[in-house]
């Protein structure tokens, strides 16, 4: 059976919005991050369905590209959670509020 | 274009960016192997390459062919002002990072700062949407790492981690604004997109509003503009201040740069859909950002006590500005982009030049309080004046080089029919005023607890503040017609598409 690229992009757009939501109601910074990585998942999910729709393979290439730059987004990001958590011995990020004003 | 591939027309429009790339090995390769006490010499190595590489575009400038790298890169004329100013400011940048006690001595501090400019280069030409993406997470992911380089301070690393849930965030809602804007026409080239439109949405105008939304996220985020400026002011006061002032200017000068581009490419006046012109829409989005950007700015601004926190609210403020310029393009005038690459330029100098005397200031006494600044005219009366200039810059007072700045974009307003958009424009100025003028109040007529304490200028930051007031001034008065009148051919180009 055919899936019709309407089925992805409604998919992808769910995931978008869990993600987004994930984001902004979130306070574990660990979770922040995952609900980020499932907008970009959800970006790449549209990239390759829409890809599939036209026939050629731009939108793979970009999928690419955005697993790269969120491989190392990751990588940065848990460094800094680290490095959170070494100061503070927690990562909820209602605890951030040295900077204020 | 694959059967006539000839690699040596495309390479000058890359040659900053390669060089770059060895310069970052070079620095690479220095922190391991100079050995411990030459550290600091890195500051200088950086800072004279970086400066070298800001020539290369003037040397190999735009020319006839302007799309390279199959449709990845667009090296027009309006891209090589913006390497330039760009990688200029990445080179104050590391020359005032050497007197920075924390950050100054170690390596790989350049290293970063020198791949951030690599992004922020290629975002100034970019010509695709997995370009522009690529091209701004090389710009920010290691801007995340600058500003918690200060490890063990809560407030630095406090700062990168800010940085980044807003940066991943918003990065992640343009992507799905890039994802959409390829779905409905199955080009990436942003040049092209635009063309595909008509046929892809038929009269509909909503998923094109909602791509540029979308878009609007991702770079409102970068240059700091109202909703998305609740990172700024934290990362500015906990991020070591090179890094504050790398992010305040290269950061964001490609970050504009790139937003004009989109905005005139992908949204075209000709665009038409359904009853909407797209142009109009995003015009007057555009104005209303502009308006409260500048606004909130510069009232929160008003109750700063601390000086980078003022800086930051300023910078809020200035990009209220900028953005004014931005609206100003739908009258098609080459003046209206003109007025912000200007706006740009001299703001990378003035800026750089009032974070080198806060550098100086806060390394010397450990305050950045604005009343610890008292008496700074007798402590150091360079500096003073260095700070002074850099600020009567940001204030828009003649002779420096704010004046011919906010002139040329208001006027660029004007131009463009929106009057009252200007007028909002000047008393927000005005309002601005109030707080500038008070830091140099507190300068040269308060006294205050350090006021016995002379502060010592090194030579690099005699040189960041002398190139930078020299700068400021000299674009206030005679240099601007001239650095216009560039900026305005490179308008053409970017709006002869």
């Amino acid at each position: 059976m055919e899936v019709s690229i309407a089925s992805y992009i409604m998919l992808s757009a769910v995931l978008f919005i869990l993600g987004a939501m994930g984001v902004l109601l979130r306070r574990n910074a660990i979770l922040v991050f995952m609900s980020v990585e499932l907008m970009l998942n959800a970006a790449n999910l549209a990239l390759v369905a829409f890809a599939r729709h036209w026939g050629q393979t731009d939108g793979h290439l970009f999928v690419f590209f955005v697993i790269t730059v969120a491989a190392a987004e990751v990588a940065v990001g848990l460094a800094l959670i680290v490095a959170i958590f070494r100061t503070k011995k927690s990562i909820n990020i209602d605890d951030l509020h040295e900077l204020q004003g | 274009m694959e059967a006539s591939f000839d690699f040596w027309t495309h390479l000058p429009a890359v040659i900053p960016e390669l060089l770059l790339t060895v310069l970052a090995v070079v620095v690479l390769l220095l922190d391991l192997y100079g050995g411990k006490e030459n550290r600091r010499n890195i500051a200088f190595v950086s800072a004279i390459g970086l400066a070298a590489i800001a020539v290369t575009p003037l040397i190999w400038g735009p020319s006839e062919q302007q799309v390279f790298w199959g449709g990845m890169v667009r090296y027009d004329l309006i891209a090589q002002i913006f390497k330039v100013m760009i990688i200029i400011g990445a080179s104050i940048t590391c020359l005032m990072a050497a007197d920075d006690s924390e950050v100054g001595h170690k390596g790989e501090f350049y290293l970063i700062v020198i791949v951030a400019t690599l992004g922020a280069s290629l975002i100034a030409a970019a010509a695709d949407l997995i370009m522009v993406f690529v091209g701004l997470e090389t710009l920010s992911i290691p801007l995340y790492i600058l500003a918690a380089f200060r490890r063990d301070d809560e407030r630095s690393s406090e700062s990168g981690m800010k940085y980044f849930l807003f940066g991943a965030f918003s990065s992640g809602v343009m992507l799905y604004g890039f994802s959409l804007l390829y779905g409905f026409t199955g080009e990436t080239n942003i040049y092209t997109l635009s063309q595909a439109f008509p046929a892809a949405v038929a009269d509909n105008p909503l998923p094109l509003i909602g791509a540029l939304l979308m878009l609007l996220v991702g770079f409102g985020f970068k240059v700091s503009m109202v909703p998305f400026h609740f990172w700024t002011p934290d990362v500015y006061e906990g991020a070591p201040t090179p890094v504050t002032a790398y992010v305040s200017v290269a950061s964001k000068a490609a970050s504009f740069a790139l937003l004009v581009r989109v905005l005139l490419a992908v949204f075209p006046v000709t665009l038409v859909i359904g009853q909407e012109n797209l142009q109009t829409l995003w015009v007057n989005l555009v104005s209303v950002l502009a308006i409260v950007t500048m606004t909130i700015g510069n009232v929160l601004a008003l109750r700063q006590t601390n000086i980078k926190r003022l800086l930051a609210y300023s910078s809020i403020a200035q990009a209220g500005y900028v953005l004014v310029g931005v609206a100003a393009m739908q009258s098609q005038s080459d003046y209206s982009v003109a007025s912000v690459a200007f706006y740009l330029l001299m703001y990378t100098f003035t800026n750089l030049g009032a974070f080198a005397g806060v550098l100086i200031f806060s390394e010397t006494t450990g305050s950045e309080n604005i009343k610890d600044m008292g008496g700074l005219s007798r402590r150091n009366p360079w500096l003073a004046l260095g700070m002074t200039i850099a600020i009567l810059s940001l204030a828009g007072i003649p002779p420096a080089a704010g004046f011919f700045g906010k002139f040329y974009l208001f006027t660029a307003a004007v131009n463009a029919n929106m009057v009252l958009l200007a007028i909002i424009a000047v008393l927000n100025a005005i309002v601005a005023l109030y707080y500038y003028l008070i830091v140099i109040k507190v300068m040269y007529v308060d006294r205050s607890q350090y006021d016995s304490q002379s502060i010592a200028l090194s030579r690099s930051t005699l040189w960041v503040i002398g190139l930078t007031s020299i700068a400021v001034l000299l674009l206030g008065t005679f240099g601007a017609q001239p650095f216009f009148d560039w900026a305005a051919q490179g308008a053409q180009a970017l709006l002869a598409l």
